[in-house]
């Protein structure tokens, strides 16, 4: 134990900026980290539902970090995985009833995605890795921050599939009447499932080329 | 039978877990290095899987389903606890891994030892919590049914994972392009099996 008195750091230090700044790039949590592949990939067929999504994750993640923070040092080690599970399960169907109140059609579309945020690898990998040794505040900011960087990807390939995929953005038609004319026609493929992926690759080649530090061996 | 049959064919091939939706793709790609591995942990998933979807089947069809309680008394007709199900399914999942684990450790030591690494991790996999809401998604009639789809939505979780590791374990040895390499490169060819799997989507059972 460290007797040393920690000085008190302010709300919105150097560190505490990067916690939050960080998961937008460098150590985004889909490309670099590989967690929560799962749902970020079925939801993205369209905006809305990415958008959704995103909030819904990202919600989930910042409060289950406070809560787990204020918790970890009374969890017992040996049953920490039931007790964040539990937490993490509680916060998702507050958040899937919020969505069916709300956004009926929405919540329809996403369906069992909703319930599949409990196990989104993103929310335990940040519970194991950050609130169980951290502080609530740094805790809420890193979930926020791996929040936003997962909500920036979903939306990246949200928009991508919606504007290729159908012409449309949020719903609204943009590719004009006369590009069709000019025998333009939407790219069917792009709705599909493996299409996601292919575009999340391109990303991690495009985000790679850019930070050569994360290239990988091999 | 028949239809036992094409719940089976239907989950490996035409709704495979990892092409058609994504799940479980946090271990599919990170325990794809080697095929060793991955025929592991994908027995694993077949096992787990084939366990919780007919218990979860159980525990939706007598408690959580709307007027599933009847049998406790009539005037409970109208109760209606589905919104529970995400925390019950989870705690179904959570212990039955906890408890194949005993058993298997009890009985096949061997067994035990190559899975045991992946047992743990299997319970926040999403393949195992969406075979469970899937379940309750396409209200299958009997515990045969659901039976069925978990042991065919395991295997073919199982192929696929067999499948990737083989050609990472391949590719290995060929020039990709440094940023693509690893990570990215795993992503665009697990869009191209996808590719080549929805191919089985014209098959109508």
């Amino acid at each position: 134990m460290s007797a040393v008195k920690q000085e008190k750091e302010p709300l919105f230090s150097a560190k505490n900026r990067k916690l939050l700044t960080n998961p937008l790039n460098i150590d985004n949590p889909i490309t670099v980290q590989v967690l929560g592949i799962c749902s970020a990939l079925a939801v993205t067929a369209k905006i809305k539902p990415s958008f959704v999504m995103a909030l819904s994750v990202i919600v989930v993640i910042a409060f289950s970090n406070v809560i787990i923070s204020l918790m970890r040092n009374g969890i017992p080690p040996r049953i920490r995985i039931i007790v964040q599970l539990v937490v993490i399960a509680s916060l998702v169907i507050l958040v899937d009833q919020v969505l069916k109140a709300f956004v009926f059609d929405v919540s329809k579309q996403l369906s069992v995605f909703v319930g599949l945020i409990i196990t989104n690898c993103i929310i335990m990998g940040r519970l194991e890795a950050f609130a169980m040794s951290n502080k609530p505040w740094p805790s809420f900011l890193d979930g926020l921050g791996n929040g936003f960087g997962y909500g920036a990807i979903l939306l990246i390939v949200g928009f991508t599939r919606e504007l290729f995929g159908s012409g449309t953005i949020w719903g609204f038609h943009v590719i004009p009447e006369s590009f069709y004319d000019f025998g333009y026609r939407n790219n069917g493929f792009m709705i599909l499932p493996p299409m996601a992926l292919i575009i999340v690759g391109i990303i991690i080649w495009i985000q790679r080329a850019k930070n050569p530090q994360l290239i990988e061996e091999n | 039978m028949q239809e036992l049959f094409n719940i089976f064919v239907k989950s490996i091939f035409v709704d495979n877990m990892v092409f058609a939706y994504f799940l479980g793709m946090c271990s599919y790609l990170a325990v794809s290095k080697t095929v060793q591995t991955s025929v592991g942990l994908g027995i694993a998933v077949i096992f787990v899987l084939g366990i919780t979807v007919p218990v979860d089947y159980l525990l939706n069809e007598y408690i959580l389903r709307p007027g599933a309680l009847v049998w406790l008394d009539k005037s409970f007709s109208d109760v209606d606890l589905s919104f529970l199900s995400f925390i019950l399914f989870i705690a179904i999942i959570a212990s039955m891994v906890q408890l194949v684990e005993m058993v298997i450790e009890k009985f096949s030591p061997a067994l035990y030892s190559s899975l045991g690494i992946f047992l743990p991790l299997i319970a926040v996999n999403c393949a195992i919590l969406g075979g469970s809401l899937f379940m309750q998604e396409r209200e299958y009639q009997s515990i045969a049914q659901a039976t069925s789809f978990g042991l065919g939505s395991g295997i073919g979780w199982f192929l696929a994972i067999v499948g990737i590791a083989a050609i990472r374990e391949k590719i290995r040895y060929s020039n990709v392009p440094g940023p693509l390499r690893g990570l990215g490169i795993t992503f665009i060819i697990t869009g191209l099996m996808g590719i080549a799997f929805m191919s089985f989507l014209g098959i109508k059972l």
